[in-house]
């Protein structure tokens, strides 16, 4: 009881949630236009890769992320090429881009920085502290020394709700993952509005990566996204397509993450602790959140020729 | 049978394209991509100790491949082999070094079907029943349980029950009169490659040869009409997920009595994904997945040749998969190269006409 009354395990939750959030409304976006994404693992491990490679190479930790969006941006438009040109199986693309992702970045870590690491010297993102919120209770720890990118997961919630259900836009794109037939005849370019839906989430997944890398440390690691990318896949589901749902479920799997480390240090086995938030995932899916739909066209690729 | 030739082509263009972009990469960082390549080769198929390490990386992938196979055809993608695997692994060394009163052959068939019961538990029932009646994705399913078996092994070994004396967190040693038999001297390769395509027989006559299989690939072919024409499908999801986990465990139990007679924290291996990788390339053709398995047996071996011998990482191993993945899934590249080249030289053609007109 002790450990949930902590204000610690709660700031810690909401780092947690960063990297889980931010790819899970990345593959609503994708998933919203009718392309299946399960490649935000793959984007997320290009986006921390690159974002500490340039804060390097720039001296700039904000030009490192903002190239880190840049090569999501990039990776995700080949995706989106062949998911949508090419009518290729959008799972099977989406485990390419995986395996691509994991094997380029450990393989470029070592021909770029040898076998020892990163450079200590990367700058890394700043944390951010709001002048008199110490002395708050509760609220003073919880954003006590939080990244930037925890900032910019809120206002990245709030708009990508906005954008979703409340612009033209938004409601071009929902149509296009619903019924691209109709919305062709209506006149819409469902290409382009696909190509949109995926890109915005490759950027949103790489921001998620870049996270990890730049925003809590300043170094990159071979296969550091560790799952977080299929984990974010299970919270945009659990949140039923919607980004306020996504974030919702990656604070849950942000707090069993949170809590597996609290607890470390109390006698439990990491090893049992660590199942977590992949047994929490299993339940959800089980049932316990009534079924899930997924966008009608989700997956299917639209060719009007057909 | 130009149908038939085709699929037979997707899987070998592919390979060559990702090869010649892998080639492009190492040239770009300053390697010769003959002399890395040859490296990759020479360890890959350079003398009887090279061929039999390839053989014996293969047999884990054929029998993984296969089960992936099987369940992509009946439309499910079994993306958690790895835990499966590792589950069956568990499960056998466990009876390996239990139940020793038993005689060799029996203790070797109970070792056997526990790995097979264990990861078809894990990798069918569970993420198998969730599909068939809650709708769950089978993608994440299998992946979270895949998590959680990984993490189960290693905690058996790190400070549960079958942790062995001492500060290696490792499992005791199968009893010996379960190992298999090794067949080329001085090397790994033994009768496990008896059982792997003894499986691989029994998937493709069950898939080709009985009810059952026509079922299963009804489903997967079209679950509606496979519906409409009274198949149980839920029934075949579950049996589909269920067969493939089984063989992801049996790979994991003959490994286990193979090569490494005992449970070691090498979890990280990486083989439900190169699982894949090998379903993909082999079309999910049951002899076929002997070959794709060869194959990147031959990538992993090369790899560890060719970092040893060229200072290439052996991860580019896993860009050239990566990138074989996508051109399989891309296999609308062919015939669209094709046609653009018809257009183009139709159009100089039509240029050519009206020129002389």
């Amino acid at each position: 009881m002790d450990v949930l009354l902590n204000p610690q395990l709660w700031a810690s939750t909401l780092a947690m949630t960063v990297p889980l959030a931010l790819p899970a409304i990345g593959g609503t976006f994708s998933e919203r236009t009718g392309v299946v994404n399960i490649a935000m693992e793959g984007i997320m491990l290009i986006g921390a890769f690159f974002g500490v490679t340039f804060s390097y190479w720039t001296g700039s930790a904000w030009l490192g992320l903002l190239l880190a969006m840049v090569m999501g941006g990039l990776i995700s438009a080949i995706f989106a090429w062949a998911a949508i040109r090419l009518s290729a199986d959008q799972v099977v693309l989406g485990m390419a881009v995986n395996i691509f992702a994991a094997g380029l970045t450990a393989f470029l870590l070592n021909t770029i920085f040898g076998y020892n690491g990163t450079p200590t010297k990367t700058p890394s993102l700043p944390e951010v502290n709001i002048p008199g919120l110490s002395h708050v209770p509760f609220l003073g720890v919880l954003l006590a020394n939080q990244s930037v990118l925890v900032y910019v997961m809120i206002l990245v919630v709030i708009v990508a709700h906005w954008f979703l259900f409340h612009t033209n836009l938004g409601l071009r794109m929902r149509a296009v993952g619903e019924h691209p037939l109709a919305a062709d005849t209506a006149g819409l370019n469902v290409a382009r509005l696909r190509y949109t839906g995926v890109i915005i989430g490759g950027v949103l997944s790489a921001i998620g990566g870049a996270y990890l890398s730049l925003g809590i440390l300043n170094s990159f690691d071979v296969n550091m996204t560790n799952g977080r990318g299929y984990i974010a896949l299970a919270a945009m589901i659990f949140g039923k397509w919607t980004p306020v749902g996504a974030f919702l479920a990656s604070l849950l799997f942000g707090f069993a993450t949170a809590l597996q480390i609290a607890l470390q240090g109390h006698g439990f086995s990491s090893n049992l602790l660590q199942m977590l938030p992949y047994a929490l995932t299993v339940l959800a899916l089980a049932g316990l959140v009534g079924r899930s739909t997924a966008p009608a066209a989700d997956g299917l690729p639209y060719d009007p020729s057909r | 049978m130009k149908i038939k030739w085709m699929s037979m082509l997707a899987p070998v263009v592919a390979s060559l394209l990702a090869i010649i972009i892998g080639a492009i990469l190492v040239g770009v960082l300053g390697f010769n991509p003959l002399s890395v390549y040859g490296s990759m080769l020479s360890g890959a198929f350079g003398g009887w100790y090279a061929i039999g390490s390839t053989l014996t990386m293969a047999i884990p992938l054929i029998f993984i491949g296969l089960g992936i196979a099987l369940a992509f055809k009946a439309g499910l993608f079994n993306i958690g082999a790895d835990g499966q695997y590792w589950i069956g692994a568990m499960v056998t060394v466990w009876l390996g070094y239990h139940l020793n009163g038993l005689p060799g052959w029996l203790h070797m068939i109970v070792m056997l079907l526990g790995a097979m019961v264990a990861g078809g538990l894990w990798g069918g029932i569970i993420p198998g029943l969730a599909k068939a009646y809650r709708g769950a994705h089978e993608v994440i399913t299998t992946m979270m349980m895949s998590y959680i078996g990984i993490l189960l092994a290693r905690y058996m070994i790190e400070e549960g029950p079958m942790k062995a004396k001492g500060f290696t967190p490792q499992s005791p040693m199968i009893d010996q009169s379960t190992w298999l038999k090794v067949l080329i001297p001085q090397t790994q390769f033994t009768t496990a490659v008896i059982l792997a395509l003894a499986a691989v027989l029994v998937v493709w006559f069950l898939l080709y040869r009985t009810t059952m299989g026509y079922q299963l690939r009804a489903v997967g072919f079209n679950q509606r009409a496979a519906k409409y024409a009274g198949m149980n499908v839920p029934l075949y999801s579950i049996l589909a997920l269920g067969l493939s986990g089984v063989l992801a465990g049996l790979g994991g139990g003959v490994q286990m009595m193979a090569t490494d007679h005992r449970l070691l924290d090498s979890f990280a291996s990486g083989y439900g994904y190169t699982g894949i990788v090998v379903a993909l390339l082999a079309r999910n053709n049951p002899f076929g997945v002997i070959l794709a398995s060869i194959f990147f047996a031959a990538l992993t071996t090369g790899g560890g040749n060719m970092q040893m011998f060229s200072g290439v990482p052996a991860s580019l191993t896993n860009v050239l998969e990566g990138l074989i993945v996508f051109f399989v899934a891309a296999e609308r590249l062919i015939p669209m190269a094709r046609d653009w080249y018809r257009t183009r030289r139709t159009g100089k053609h039509s240029v050519a006409i009206s020129e002389k007109g």
